[in-house]
């Protein structure tokens, strides 16, 4: 899309809460959901004389999202206050790494709408506190919950590469999904796990010159910040074709109008008065470090689509799919794992085939998580192990599906409730002797060339067998049976 | 050259802190820390040429802490510090809305 006669640039600075047991300077739990000041302690308030210690799960999972966006690790760290005063914390500063990042110098290949992979520079990131959360009343009063305050987050700052809203929202996604297989944050948009700050500028078409930026702050949608930028787009367009001077402000998102609001201008700007953190500690990150971080990093998404289409003889889209969340691909490899041969690429298509259609219906229709299921990897693949080898048919697999489901185990089901075909010649030869001796009409008609005929005694034969016969097996002792008549 | 402090400077930094302050105040602030920024220049005459910045005074390095949750349950007496509190959050006088979150 793009403005005619002009270049946009935007730049998206992420913030993305990870999912340690604690809070990053304090031992409080990190925990969504929670009664309100639950998980809150005197470290967190910053009480004189508490002695916060940073958390190393906290630098471990930054260095799993710095890892996984090709960014240089910062071996000498130290950290800053961010100094603000603000309900939502009451230490009144903000412990963040300010000089020193945990990763620099990194990218993200992102597809774009238009197909092509770009490639978006990442300047920075590094690891901060969380604010607390404020609900705001409608009687005059804000009501704040601190069990937020202090969860370790990391924020991922692009270089200005983004071209377009539909190019954001592209980086936003691919960056989601990339975070998600590090297994640092689920990224849940609803509860807040990921937001973005949003900067955004215009200038004359091919000036190597940036315009006056806007800044929105804490959007926390994917399709505001496209929508948002859209606006912004045209509303900066508007300002320098009428010959109008834009300033350098900070704005807001309005949802219910699709515009973007001025909250302050750069006069106004925050003043942070950052200095040297004293209560903390320099970190140090040795190779050994890097190296047993790197062994726990999680195989990326790209990875693993490639290794189902290249390995398993998946069809790229299912791929897709299959890779849209760490838990599903995790829960793919294992039932995988689980199957008797692990490369056998029509069990692994049919595993596919379920999780995408059956499962995935089945946690949409019952608004769960797969992790809240009683389904096992070791359940799923003994299912389609006894549907490969005949046990059972497809159409007896959807009642033996409900019951996995369920937690039952898929082979005991089937045969408790007589859902095992019958495949044996020996069960199944007198049965089409018996229906052929009975119908000797359909005999003539079959010899007669009516394909019909063998229809109508494939029929007689399912209802003699309680629809257990396999199919495959009868159809061909029946046409065996048939050229012998 | 000694720096200078302005009250101006003064009633800003006080303003960023929520602090207000009445005009004999910022008066009595202004000289106070005129005479801080004052020492600060002159401990900035000395050389520190070729000299590594000090960002911590301790020699600990990598003190950190395992990844471990420990609920000390401090809600009551950390409420019983806030100006107010309703169900068990804080109350405090509105905030604009989307100014949350710095």
């Amino acid at each position: 899309m793009g403005i005619e006669n002009f270049d946009t640039t935007i730049g998206l600075e992420v913030h993305v809460e990870m999912q340690t047991n604690s809070k990053l300077l304090s031992p409080s739990p990190v925990h969504y959901g929670d009664a309100p000041n639950e998980n809150t302690n005197v470290i967190d308030w910053a009480y004189p004389g508490v002695l916060p210690v940073v958390n190393k799960g906290a630098i471990d999972y930054g260095m799993r999202v710095a890892m996984a966006l090709h960014c240089d690790i910062t071996r000498d760290i130290r950290w800053d206050r961010k100094n603000y005063v603000y309900p939502d914390n009451p230490k009144s500063y903000q412990t963040t790494q300010l000089h020193t990042p945990l990763g620099t110098n990194g990218y993200l290949d992102v597809t774009m709408p238009d197909g092509n992979v770009k490639r978006i520079g990442i300047e920075e990131l590094h690891v901060e506190e969380d604010a607390g959360k404020n609900t705001h009343g409608t009687d005059g009063y804000s009501y704040v919950d601190l069990n937020r305050q202090g969860t370790p987050l990391v924020e991922i700052v692009s270089k200005p590469d983004i071209a377009s809203p539909e190019e954001a929202y592209a980086y936003l996604e691919q960056l989601r999904r990339v975070i998600l297989f590090t297994g640092v944050s689920e990224a849940k948009m609803q509860e807040g796990q990921m937001r973005a700050d949003v900067n955004v500028s215009l200038k004359p078409h091919g000036s190597d010159k940036f315009g006056t930026r806007a800044e929105m702050k804490n959007v926390n949608s994917f399709h505001y910040v496209q929508s948002a930028l859209e606006f912004e787009e045209k509303r900066q367009a508007k300002v320098i074709r009428s010959g109008g001077k834009l300033r350098q402000e900070t704005r807001r998102y309005d949802e219910p109008t699709k515009s973007t609001i001025l909250m302050r201008t750069k006069e106004q700007a925050d003043d942070y008065r950052y200095f040297p953190e004293p209560d903390l500690s320099p970190i140090h990150i040795d190779d050994a470090w890097i190296e047993r971080v790197r062994a726990e990093l999680p195989k990326s998404a790209t990875d693993r689509q490639k290794s189902y289409v290249e390995d398993l003889g998946l069809e790229p889209y299912d791929a897709g799919v299959l890779t849209q969340t760490l838990a599903m691909s995790n829960f793919f490899d294992a039932t995988i794992a689980a199957l008797p041969d692990s490369t056998d690429k029509s069990a692994a298509k049919r595993v596919a085939n379920i999780m995408i259609g059956d499962v995935n219906a089945y946690l949409n229709k019952n608004q769960v998580e797969l992790a809240e299921t009683k389904l096992t990897p070791e359940n799923l693949a003994n299912m389609v192990k006894i549907i490969e080898d005949g046990t059972i048919s497809t159409k007896q697999a959807k009642k033996v599906f409900t019951a996995i489901m369920e937690g039952e185990e898929p082979e005991a089901y089937a045969k408790a409730q007589g859902l095992v075909q019958i495949s044996d010649p020996a069960v199944l030869t007198p049965w089409v002797t018996e229906i052929l001796d009975a119908n000797p009409q359909s005999i003539e008609d079959f010899k007669g060339g009516k394909d019909r005929a063998t229809g109508f005694l494939i029929g007689q034969l399912m209802k003699k067998s309680k629809g257990q016969a396999n199919p495959g097996i009868l159809n061909k002792i029946l046409l065996e049976e048939l050229n012998k008549r | 050259m000694a720096a200078s402090i302005s009250k101006e400077e003064i009633a800003h930094v006080a303003d960023l802190a929520k602090l207000s302050f009445t005009d004999a105040e910022l008066d009595h602030f202004t000289s106070q820390l005129q005479e801080i920024v004052t020492l600060c220049d002159e401990m900035a005459q000395v050389d520190t040429d070729g000299v590594e910045p000090t960002f911590s005074v301790t020699e600990n390095v990598n003190h950190l802490r395992e990844d471990k949750a420990d609920n000390w349950h401090q809600k009551k007496e950390l409420l019983a510090e806030a100006p107010d509190e309703a169900a068990d959050l804080i109350k405090v006088p509105a905030i604009l809305h989307g100014e949350d979150e710095a």
